[in-house]
């Protein structure tokens, strides 16, 4: 194991890096794009059932397909590597915003409004923060599939952990497909814990389990 | 006819949703400043849409509606809210929100500094008797009852002249709903508080209101207090959701001692001597004379048992009056009479108005034809109300002539 480091620590830790910063990234326009959509959503449940339809159809692309896709489009490197994993976020996101919101008690939405509350003062004050837990869940969900998927963008060019498994895989060397690996899962299983934090912070003191 | 602006005024207020269904139609209500209004009916009845258009969270589909005399179209929905208090009935408190903050929801709206809002929120607490230390706690952590006191002083927290409450105690077991309508009734009346209550329950209604305004089928059927309600109900409908248990009830509840009192009593003025007191008992066949001033102010009375042990030494009816006498005025409710007549045993009550003159007298045996008429007076159905008058006026007159306090001695032992 140590050789293994010796070996290939400095590379590690930039395909790490890189890991990392594609599926940040992806995740960020993810939730930047689904929340408020899956939030406005809400208001037009007509609307709601093609977009979701849309996003799901989009999920079922097979990663490898969607990957290769973005090449004609973007290119080669990370940033059709992105704009594939943004994609693949996107529906988690937006079905779990959607049905979280659409979870709150209407009562409570009715005395909002009958309290004098603007729709943005609904949303913001009463709607979102009760909705909290289930959008959060919906981006956990969402940053574990995009680290795992990540990993495939080094096909495209785009670097990452990848990088190390398709060279074992290459060159038959058991110890670069495990040493790609181990760090794809830790980072996961890391994000998923820091999120879990901010999922807790983010939640009102009530509704926290 | 100079009269006081209405707080809130339909006018020919009509709602229909989408299609042809029709909620509300033809609406005429004024609601005055200090009213507690209860819109009353059967679910559908458009009780709640009603009450719903008045803070705009429904916009009637024709008609105009008033608030503080402005059309409420012409008021942004938003700023009109924030002035119109809004309890529900699921009371609707933010479970993410502290006491606290749910309490000062609309000032925090309104941009009060925290200072201010702070002192309002322990202000109302003390009002509704809730301990300065809930502020801090989470909706879930109070019971029904006290979560509704919350709803309930939400709706006070920014000053609101009017509050709006959709069946706000409907889901509270009877005691703390009971407590809930006490407390609320006070605030009302202590705070000057106008109030737009929608309801199914009559009791509560009659328990509350200043007016009763019943709705059926999108329709107004009768608007009126709680007394003309229960006295004069508009039609069969109405009779029916007011309950022929209370409507007999009522009868009693709003009958006045005048109605049912004896008029005549046997009287005498202090200055006369005992041999004209005798005499004016042997004509009048009666035990005791009330003993009146010559204005007819009622002064006390004496009875046959003093005339006989003091005949020696008194010479006229003012030296063995008894001064202390129990009487009622004619205005008071033979409900709150009939108890104390009955419970402190007294033969009769002699009855005054408000110059303390004597007017009449009740007997025990008068008590006992109002009571055989609210308790039977049903069955006989039209002739109830009737024989509820007769025995108010002729029937009792003839004996009330000749024996006030004669019809006495026969009563107690029927009863």
């Amino acid at each position: 194991m140590f050789a293994f480091l010796n070996a290939h620590g400095s590379e590690l830790i930039t395909k790490t890096w890189e890991q990392l910063y594609i599926s940040a990234i992806a995740l960020a326009l993810g939730v930047i794009v689904a929340v408020p959509l899956g939030i406005l959503l809400t208001r037009f449940p007509k609307t709601a059932k093609v977009v979701i339809g849309i996003a799901s159809m989009l999920q079922t692309v097979p990663s490898l397909a969607l990957l290769a896709l973005m090449i004609p489009l973007f290119g080669i490197g990370t940033v059709p590597a992105i704009v594939a994993l943004f994609i693949y976020s996107l529906l988690p996101i937006l079905r779990n915003t959607y049905i979280g919101m659409e979870d709150v008690d209407p009562v409570l939405i009715d005395a909002a409004k009958g309290m004098g509350m603007t729709a943005m003062q609904s949303i913001r004050q009463v709607e979102v923060p009760l909705a909290m837990p289930v959008i959060m869940a919906g981006i956990r969900l969402s940053a574990i599939y995009v680290i795992a998927w990540a990993t495939l963008a080094s096909y495209i060019g785009a670097g990452g952990l990848g990088d190390l498994i398709f060279n074992g895989l290459n060159l038959y060397q058991p110890d670069l497909i495990i040493g790609g690996t181990i760090p794809v899962t830790i980072l996961a299983l890391v994000i998923d814990w820091l999120l879990g934090r901010l999922e807790y912070h983010l939640t009102p003191v009530s509704e926290r389990t | 006819m100079p009269e006081e602006q209405p707080m809130v005024q339909f006018k020919d207020v009509e709602k229909v949703y989408r299609g042809e269904n029709v909620a509300v139609e033809h609406i005429d209500l004024e609601i005055h400043k200090g009213e507690f209004v209860c819109l009353i009916g059967t679910s559908g009845s458009g009780k709640t849409t009603t009450m719903r258009m008045i803070n705009r969270m429904l916009e009637p589909s024709g008609g105009q509606i008033l608030f503080n005399g402005k059309d409420i179209h012409k008021i942004d929905a938003v700023k009109l809210r924030r002035q119109i208090g809004y309890v529900i009935q699921n009371i609707g408190l933010m479970p993410h929100m502290t006491i606290y903050e749910n309490i000062t929801i609309v000032p925090k709206l309104l941009k009060w500094p925290e200072e201010k809002r702070r002192k309002k929120a322990k202000e109302l607490m003390d009002l509704v008797e809730l301990p300065e230390d809930y502020l801090d706690r989470y909706p879930s952590e109070l019971s029904g009852g006290q979560q509704q006191r919350i709803g309930v002083i939400r709706a006070l927290a920014a000053n609101q002249d009017l509050i709006l409450m959709d069946e706000p105690f409907g889901a509270l077991d009877p005691i703390t709903r009971e407590a809930l309508q006490e407390l609320i009734k006070n605030l009302q009346e202590k705070l000057g508080k106008t109030v737009v209550f929608v309801t199914h329950d009559m009791d509560e209604a009659l328990k509350l209101a200043t007016k009763i305004v019943v709705m059926d089928h999108g329709h107004i059927i009768q608007n009126a207090t709680p007394t003309e309600l229960l006295t004069h109900p508009a039609n069969k409908f109405v009779e029916n959701l007011v309950g022929q248990d209370r409507l007999v009830k009522a009868r009693a509840d709003v009958t006045t001692v005048e109605q049912i009192m004896l008029k005549n009593p046997a009287a005498i003025t202090p200055g006369k001597s005992l041999a004209e007191a005798i005499s004016l008992m042997r004509n009048r066949r009666v035990d005791t004379l009330l003993v009146t001033d010559d204005e007819n102010h009622l002064k006390g009375s004496i009875d046959l048992e003093s005339l006989g042990t003091r005949y020696q030494s008194a010479t006229s009816v003012g030296d063995i009056t008894k001064s202390s006498i129990f009487y009622v005025n004619k205005n008071a409710l033979l409900r709150d009479t009939a108890d104390r007549i009955l419970k402190r045993g007294f033969k009769y009550v002699p009855v005054v108005d408000n110059d303390q003159k004597l007017v009449g007298i009740v007997t025990r045996a008068s008590l006992v034809d109002a009571v055989y008429d609210t308790i039977w007076g049903e069955n006989e159905d039209d002739q109830a109300s009737d024989s509820a008058k007769e025995s108010a006026t002729p029937t009792d007159q003839e004996p009330a002539t000749d024996s006030a306090a004669a019809d006495d001695r026969d009563a107690p032992k029927e009863v």
